[in-house]
């Protein structure tokens, strides 16, 4: 499919006079999805694994082959691919089980101040509770991960490395392969949050290496309330569940019980079933159009916008060189949340704030960030639009006295 | 035009430019509350020294963005030197206007009218009721303290 003719795909844009920059946040959904989900309420809203009827059977089945398809997306086994609420569950999961059942007194764990909020508070705790150290890889000038400063920060102490893949502030793509077999060679392993990654490229945890890889569905075109854990079967073999209950147990006596194997000693409860759905579908919908036209795309038209606002007095871009479609930047001297009325009000919203990466917004020194990101709906129009925009809101702001 | 604009041109530019009875002080008399908003970094803190039911005196420190900094500049111009009761009606009628709620016109907002504007932009109403709510805050431990 053609990534011109994309924007018909969804309701939204078609409804409404919409310049849509925040995908980062959240990307808007395709109506294939919405239909595939509707479908499902409609047809077979039933439970899974437990019906012994048809419409039960049809469920689980639906049910069963979305995991497929989405394992087979990042090309990881069945029995590897968990379902969670989103990416920062999963992360949890990673942290909550892994993290305080293997840590000791003397153990590091390694992080970075670009990690969201979801991939550093859950190793605060563990390192908490377990005596473990907290050790951050320092960021290069521009607020990178380099492999230098990797190198400076991995030790023999080493036991996690918890990093992400594409930062959701400066849209910097992490040289995780490498940063991986490092970590490997010291006997650590490796915890990606690749929550902005999966919906860009091409993710392929085979190759990757990597022990544990989170995402969520609502980034991709798919719908909220669902992510996937990736975590390598071994791992999870030795891991003990977080949540106990219906689904997840094999046999329940009256003073234990005993759970199944991966993925579902994992997931207790009715499963987002619609949810799980509607992410497979939402995969099939990106796939049509493929990843490199995907962050070609994306990234042609915030290089494009990055040379436009240069040109503007008064604003400053903190990550020019990103190579994907995120930019973060500033009017200077006026609040964030003052200059995004200002976009709302020419009906383009983007983000103001913090991002839910605090330590990286304390890393900038600045109060909070704009961030615009662009995603295959995106046009040059949108540029243009948006450029526009800032033009004024700069124009606007100085004269009233900013 | 851009509604933002008559919103800003009044009160709120003067007051966020020029903030009345800004910084904090140390004097055991005033009791103090703190509000952070986590998402955006609006972060503001209010002083009241209130005494024999009188707002003497209200401090504020913080940052934020204009229409949060600003509207607690306005609140401690027109709360100082009120009787408690009526700063807290006053309080209660601002809070009701900004959330676009029936509020009593015949009490008189003067300066804090300004801020009707931001009914117009939902998201926003939170950045003019920070400061509001820490200073009902301050009132609550206020009279607390006294009892």
């Amino acid at each position: 499919m053609s990534l011109a003719t994309s924007r018909k795909d969804f309701p939204i844009l078609t409804k409404h006079d919409l310049v849509y920059l925040d995908t980062a946040a959240s990307s808007l959904t395709p109506q294939s999805v919405i239909d595939k989900m509707t479908e499902y309420y409609t047809d077979y809203p039933v439970n899974v694994h437990r019906g012994v009827y048809k419409l039960s059977y049809r469920a689980t089945e639906t049910y069963t082959k979305a995991r497929e398809n989405i394992a087979r997306f990042i090309n990881a086994d069945f029995e590897e691919t968990i379902f969670t609420r989103g990416a920062s569950s999963a992360l949890n999961l990673v942290a909550l089980v892994y993290g305080r059942e293997t840590l000791k007194p003397g153990d590091e764990i390694i992080v970075s101040e670009l990690e969201h909020h979801s991939h550093v508070l859950p190793w605060q705790q563990v390192a908490k509770k377990t005596g473990a150290t907290l050790i951050y890889v320092p960021l290069n000038k521009d607020g990178r991960i380099t492999i230098e400063n990797f190198k400076s920060v991995l030790t023999n102490q080493t036991k996690v490395v918890a990093l992400t893949y594409i930062s959701n502030v400066m849209g910097y793509i992490t040289p995780l392969e490498t940063i991986i077999r490092l970590a490997h060679e010291k006997g650590a392993i490796v915890s990606v949050d690749a929550a902005q990654a999966a919906p860009h490229m091409q993710i392929d945890v085979k190759k990757l290496d990597c022990d544990f890889l989170a995402f969520s569905g609502h980034k991709m075109f798919g719908p909220t309330g669902i992510g996937i854990l990736y975590g390598k079967r071994a791992l999870l073999d030795q891991m003990e569940p977080l949540e106990y209950g219906g689904d997840m147990n094999d046999n329940v006596d009256k003073f234990k019980g005993d759970w199944k194997d991966s993925p579902y000693k994992f997931e207790t409860g009715t499963p987002p079933i619609a949810e799980a759905i509607g992410l497979s579908e939402a995969i099939n919908y990106l796939e049509t159009f493929g990843f490199d036209a995907i962050i070609t795309h994306e990234h042609t038209l915030k290089t494009t916008a990055v040379k436009a606002l240069e040109s503007i007095d008064g604003v400053t871009v903190y990550n020019p060189s990103a190579e994907t479609g995120i930019i973060n930047f500033n009017l200077d001297g006026v609040h964030p949340h003052d200059v995004v009325s200002f976009f709302d009000e020419d009906h383009i919203a983007l983000r103001a704030g913090h991002h839910c990466a605090q330590l990286l917004i304390k890393w900038l020194n600045v109060p909070a960030t704009l961030r615009a990101t662009f995603y295959i709906y995106n046009t040059e129009d949108d540029v243009k639009t948006f450029i526009d925009s800032v033009k004024r809101a700069r124009a606007f702001f100085t004269d009233i006295g900013f | 035009m851009h509604q933002l604009e008559s919103l800003y041109r009044q009160i709120i530019m003067d007051h966020y430019k020029n903030p009345r009875n800004k910084g904090l002080v140390d004097d055991p008399r005033y009791t103090l509350h703190h509000i952070k908003n986590p998402s955006c970094g609006d972060d503001i803190t209010i002083q009241s020294f209130i005494e024999q039911g009188v707002v003497k005196d209200i401090r504020h420190e913080g940052s934020g963005c204009s229409i949060c900094c600003s509207s607690a500049s306005v609140l401690s111009t027109l709360l100082k030197g009120k009787h408690v009761d009526e700063a807290q009606a006053l309080t209660t009628n601002y809070l009701k206007m900004i959330m676009n709620k029936p509020f009593d016109e015949s009490i008189e907002l003067e300066d804090a009218l300004a801020y009707q504007g931001v009914t117009k932009f939902p998201a926003r109403v939170k950045c003019a009721s920070i400061a509001w709510k820490a200073f009902e805050e301050t009132l609550k431990k206020a009279s607390e303290k006294h009892e």
